[in-house]
């Protein structure tokens, strides 16, 4: 993480166009994609929930689901912010990735509101994992939807903006990448550890009382 | 054959209690007609049609919701569920059938909107009428599905559009682009492709929502 920070600070030539802001793309981007793996990987391990019945499956995967919220409130910071900067507004609807963000964001908020509202057990357990089964389902077809949709809000074809990436872009962009995804997975165990041991010492609770 | 005809005793049923009652369907009548005068005042004069068409998705999508709120109560209510979850019959012919009643109702109160929507905004095109019926399916089968969810929760009314509204994106998408946009054909495609893969999973994946 500190050796990502590190090259983005010093060590990648400033973008032509843009300047400094550019660099806010080496976090922006790496947080997009490590939020699309912690929302696969909860999928991940609802379809064991489901299939298999591994037990503690169900925490893993809300815990990851957890996760993959954070980072996906981050993405749509950071994009914010860029967007200010380089297009001059705040939010921007001709951007598929941010609108597609905004959309899973909802979904993913809402998964919360189920799952505090259930209560606890195999039915909730089983309804969590069903719906975050639908997040992995939705973002395919939210995609395409998305893409499909600016035809008709915007009718110029947006083309890809910047040039192709440079050799040390590139590496800064995967280290950059690499350390996010170790946050993330760090983040996890931590999250994860405190949550089996609040479920023990509740265990433990009810046999003491 | 038995699977079909499960499936077809839980449609009836439903269309019966809603005959015998008349709860639902004028409600949901009532609703989206009162929703299209809302609309009228709240476009201002000379906005463009297109913008009326876009409202029209608003009103399906929203009338689809108060009929799906309402759409588990005898089950929650009179324990119905713990009975058809009991009966021998494969847990997904529920939500099939289940999806079938919702799907008649909605249809049933479309032929009121769009005829409505026509006379009060702009004439409806026959490809508005085709993405109004094939995101009608995709309506009701994620919605069913979110429905039974939903019933589970001790918040019901609070969940269901907070889990359906995410979900009914794409189809609001879809529809508004078959209705507005120069080559419609390809909207219409998008529903169909939305419907079948969440026709799929929601069919494969029901047994879990109301098993333990």
């Amino acid at each position: 993480m500190a050796v990502a920070v590190a090259l983005i600070a010093y060590y990648v030539p400033e973008d032509a166009d843009q300047g400094l802001s550019q660099k806010i793309f080496y976090f922006h981007v790496p947080i997009a994609l490590t939020a699309y793996a912690c929302f696969g990987w909860g999928a991940w391990k609802a379809l064991h929930h489901l299939w298999k019945r591994q037990p503690g499956a169900d925490l893993e995967s809300y815990v990851a689901i957890h996760q993959g919220v954070i980072f996906g409130a981050l993405t749509l910071i950071t994009g914010s912010i860029w967007a200010r900067i380089s297009w001059g507004v705040w939010w921007a609807w001709s951007s598929n990735q941010l609108v597609l963000f905004l959309v899973l964001f909802l979904f993913y908020s809402a998964y919360f509101m189920l799952r505090f509202s259930v209560e606890d057990g195999p039915q909730r357990a089983n309804l969590c994992a069903v719906y975050a089964l639908f997040g992995v389902v939705l973002i395919p077809v939210s995609f395409l939807a998305i893409r499909l949709a600016n035809d008709f809000i915007h009718p110029t074809v947006f083309t890809s903006r910047g040039p192709q990436m440079a050799g040390s872009m590139f590496l800064t962009f995967c280290v950059a990448w690499a350390a996010m995804l170790a946050l993330a997975s760090t983040l996890y165990r931590v999250e994860l550890a405190g949550k089996r041991i609040d479920a023990r010492l509740r265990e433990l609770r009810e046999l003491l009382a | 054959m038995s699977y079909l005809a499960d499936v077809g005793a839980l449609a009836r049923k439903d269309l019966l209690l809603e005959l015998r009652a008349r709860e639902t369907l004028p409600a949901m009548a009532l609703f989206v007609i009162s929703a299209l005068v809302v609309f009228h005042f709240a476009l201002p004069t000379g906005s463009s049609d297109l913008a009326a068409k876009g409202l029209l998705w608003v009103a399906i999508v929203f009338t689809a919701l108060l009929g799906l709120g309402r759409a588990f109560v005898p089950e929650r209510e009179q324990g119905v569920m713990d009975g058809l979850v009991l009966a021998p019959c494969d847990r997904s012919a529920i939500w099939l059938g289940k999806g079938i009643a919702v799907l008649g109702f909605l249809a049933l109160v479309e032929v009121i909107a769009l005829p409505a929507f026509a006379v009060f905004f702009s004439g409806v095109s026959g490809r508005t009428v085709a993405g109004v019926a094939l995101a009608d399916v995709g309506i009701c089968a994620v919605g069913t599905f979110v429905a039974a969810t939903a019933a589970a929760s001790r918040t019901q009314e609070l969940v269901l559009p907070l889990l359906f509204l995410p979900l009914a994106i794409p189809v609001v998408i879809g529809g508004v682009g078959a209705s507005v946009a120069a080559g419609g054909g390809r909207y219409l495609g998008f529903l169909a492709l939305y419907d079948a893969v969440f026709a799929i999973i929601c069919w494969a994946s029901f047994e879990y929502v109301v098993t333990e």
